[in-house]
């Protein structure tokens, strides 16, 4: 009993140790806030890249793909029987992109994957990143009226209204243009007029729909373009439909004010030219001009930078490649081991007998994805010796408070308290000293993480210096995840060190001698 | 005993009403309501007796001897006290009989058993159970008040449930005893607040209340003034008489020795003549 009652007395009335519990206070704390974050940051990032990816990818080593698609569809089916949730087959091929921003071209290289509409959103959560409401329930290669972008993601406005208002008004140019070439040179009209305004052209890129692209006039795919009977209205025509990552066809940055704004280059609505290889033997430049239909947003800057999408079916035939397709792409239920059903697969499909190789999403993250492991790792033990640290503080403290209290130790001694129950006084005391400091070090810590933005704000406020910059991190907010396993890990750890650090002083405390502790002054 | 056990105890006859709570430090205990205050008889057997004990402290190489072979005992319900000059070796004498410290040779003994050889826990227990001490600068625990002061040894009896099961009649008989010393009005008081003749009628309380054997008393006046070191002796007085409490108290004060029943002189580590 007197063992309670007395490291409750010394805890409320010894500051100074209070003092020393500060910093495991703090170290609790920063360790829940660091947890918290990384937390949040590894799960956004597994989340974003995740994002795109399939959950299991069988690839072709070539470009030429796998002949027969439909096969190993089928074979892989019957492998994976009731673990697979769905699948499709995609074309992967390196591409440049062209983009006609205020009469300069701008050149993008990206990867440009050909996807079965019906198929390819049940893969991934590629449907999600979509801008307009209506393609994230169905995709969709065809441009939509109006309504891209949501409050989260402004975009000028775009879809039919905006190629309608820009065909008119490159339609008025021209005309004016031709105007005024004739004022100044009434002979060169003639040379204008069999061009017909630049409508008449049109182009056969193979693609779906039979259409032209006159509006660039420095097209470079120009050169390639057969004569076509339909004329290609841009007002009322579109090309094949083209999705870019919002990264390709927009420039992040701030504006005077400081606002971080998206910049676009391009939006739906506007036409681009797509460059890309064909199959077979050798590889022929394939151009064509595509309508860009919509944006997505993964909020991964590598995959919003560097993926454009296209159908399926026009990629085939413009490569000349017949069913074939690079890619083959799996889901897997839910609660199905990735790993080990990506092990399975290459077991029914070895790598020497086939030519392709099959990765899950991980692997082909692999790098990324233990650098951030491993940082946890390591700022979890910086941490810990921080409250190590604290536990050497704690130590040197109770040294302090034994030599202090050395004559009631005497005291309770002559009582006929045991070297026991001194021992267990001020080890209870660490226990105590440990459970303010983990327990109000918690609660400063998860209040942090709580009104992290805030504080966020606060500081930004303060020093002008912005803590969180949305430019590189895509993120609107700081993602924070409380693990409760972590706060568990975190609290008996500093409790035990807390504990640990009382134990050398407790000893000296139970072996004083009674008669020298009382006499001593 | 039987009368220590009454005021350490009260039996259901002896009232609590009957004592008289009075401000005045003096005890007044109204005849009656204790058991027959005359002394008990000597007995044969001392309650505690010392044979041919030794003892020496090292000062680096030199073994200074303090205790030359005393030989001593008390009996029951006697108030003796110890005199000597300082360095004469009656503090020690004293922490060897409370069992605080172990002699290098000869033999104590406590109602015949030797007790200068038991193991830590049989004298913690010993010290807790059967003596009370008190001390020329009190040893008041700092943090405690008053009255969780004198519980203090009933709280290193018990474990938290048995004292918290029975905590009640504890803190009444604490209460008690404080009233006893004429200090129930200061019953939340730490010991910084408190005199530091109330800081020694506490430290009597806290020795009282385990229902100790044998008072031991190291100079309990030697850090008060005249007066007020008189009233802490009646008190001592009073508890002799008037309890039959076997005192044992070492002063350097011929004038508070002659207060007892008998004086055992040390000098140089000997009991003289």
């Amino acid at each position: 009993m007197y063992k309670l009652l007395l490291s409750w007395r010394y805890l409320r009335t010894r500051y100074i140790a209070l003092a020393s519990i500060i910093s495991v206070m703090l170290g609790v704390g920063t360790l829940i806030v660091v947890n918290s974050v990384m937390a949040g940051f590894a799960h956004e990032m597994h989340v974003r890249l995740h994002g795109i990816l399939a959950d299991i990818i069988v690839e072709a080593h070539s470009q030429d793909g796998f002949a027969d698609p439909d096969l190993l569809i089928a074979k892989i089916r019957k492998v994976l029987g009731n673990d697979l949730q769905a699948i499709t087959a995609a074309v992967h091929v390196p591409a440049m992109i062209n983009i006609n921003y205020r009469g300069q071209m701008l050149t993008r290289q990206v990867n440009l994957i050909g996807v079965d509409e019906a198929t390819y959103a049940e893969v991934s959560d590629f449907r999600q990143f979509l801008l307009h409401s209506e393609n994230q329930r169905q995709i969709s290669f065809l441009l939509r009226e109006q309504g891209y972008g949501d409050d989260e993601h402004s975009i000028p406005p775009s879809g039919w209204n905006y190629r309608r208002l820009k065909a008119h008004y490159e339609r008025e140019l021209e005309t004016q243009k031709r105007l005024m070439n004739q004022a100044i040179d009434p002979g060169g009209i003639r040379e204008q007029e069999p061009v017909g305004e630049g409508e008449g052209r049109s182009q056969e890129s193979g693609v779906g729909n039979q259409e032209s692209g006159p509006e660039i006039p420095q097209d470079p795919f120009a050169a390639a373009r057969p004569q076509e009977a339909e004329v290609f209205d841009p007002a009322k025509d579109q090309y094949t439909g083209i999705i870019l990552g919002i990264a390709i066809g927009s420039v992040r940055q701030r504006d005077a004010a400081g606002k971080v704004q998206d910049v676009f280059l391009c939006r739906p609505g506007d036409d681009v030219g797509v460059a890309f290889a064909s199959a077979g033997m050798p590889p022929k430049v394939i151009a064509g001009q595509f309508t860009v239909v919509d944006f997505y947003e993964s909020k991964m800057s590598e995959y919003d930078s560097g993926f454009a999408f296209i159908p399926l079916a026009a990629m085939q035939q413009n490569r000349q490649m017949g069913n074939a397709v690079t890619t083959i792409q799996l889901k897997l239920k839910p609660g199905v081991d990735l790993t080990a059903t990506r092990d399975k697969l290459r077991a029914h499909f070895p790598p020497d007998e086939h030519p392709y190789r099959i990765q899950s999403w991980r692997d082909m993250q692999g790098p990324l994805l233990a650098a951030v492991q491993m940082e946890t790792t390591l700022l979890n033990i910086l941490l810990f010796l921080i409250i190590a640290v604290a536990g050497f503080g704690i130590l040197a403290t109770f040294f302090m408070i034994v030599v202090e209290k050395t004559r009631d130790i005497g005291v309770l001694k002559a009582l006929g308290a045991p070297s026991r129950g001194v021992m267990s006084i001020f080890l209870s005391y660490g226990f105590s000293l440990g459970i303010v400091g983990s327990g109000v070090g918690m609660l400063g810590g998860l209040a942090f993480v709580y009104y992290i933005n805030q504080i966020a704000k606060l500081i930004e406020l303060v020093t002008g210096q912005e803590v969180f910059d949305p430019t590189v991190y895509y993120f609107q907010q700081i993602p924070t995840i409380v693990e409760p396993a972590t706060l568990v890990g975190v609290a008996v750890g500093a409790v035990l060190i807390a504990v640990l650090a009382s134990v050398l002083p407790a000893l000296r405390a139970a072996r004083l001698h009674p008669v020298e502790a009382l006499r001593y002054e | 005993m039987s009368k220590l056990a009454a005021i350490a105890n009260p039996q259901p006859k002896v009232q609590s009403s009957k004592f008289k709570v009075q401000s005045s430090p003096t005890l007044n205990f109204e005849p009656g309501t204790l058991n027959s205050p005359s002394p008990q008889p000597p007995a044969p057997s001392p309650l505690l007796a010392a044979r041919d004990l030794k003892k020496s402290y090292r000062k680096g190489r030199v073994e200074v001897p303090v205790l030359k072979g005393v030989d001593f005992s008390v009996r029951p319900g006697e108030f003796v006290a110890i005199v000597g000059q300082s360095g004469s070796g009656k503090s020690t004498l004293l922490h060897l009989l409370g069992t605080l410290d172990a002699p290098d040779a000869g033999e104590i003994r406590f109602e015949g058993n030797r007790i200068d050889n038991l193991p830590a826990c049989g004298r913690d227990v010993l010290r807790n159970q059967h003596f009370g001490m008190i001390f020329q600068f009190y040893h008041l625990l700092p943090e405690l008040t008053t009255l969780e002061n004198v519980l203090a040894p009933i709280m290193i009896r018990y474990g938290v449930l048995s004292y918290c099961w029975r905590r009640r009649e504890h803190v009444e008989r604490a209460k008690e005893l404080l009233e006893m010393v004429g200090l129930s009005h200061r019953l939340t008081h730490t010991p910084r607040e408190l005199s530091g003749g109330e800081m020694q009628r506490t430290a009597i309380a806290r020795a009282l209340i385990a229902q100790p054997k044998l008072l031991l008393a190291d100079e309990p006046t030697g850090n008060l003034d005249q007066k007020t070191g008189a009233e802490i002796l009646s008190i001592l007085k009073t508890l002799n008489r008037d309890a039959g409490l076997t005192i044992l108290m070492v002063t350097h004060d011929q004038a508070i020795a002659r207060q007892a029943d008998r004086t055992v002189r040390l000098v140089e580590g000997k009991v003289a003549g």
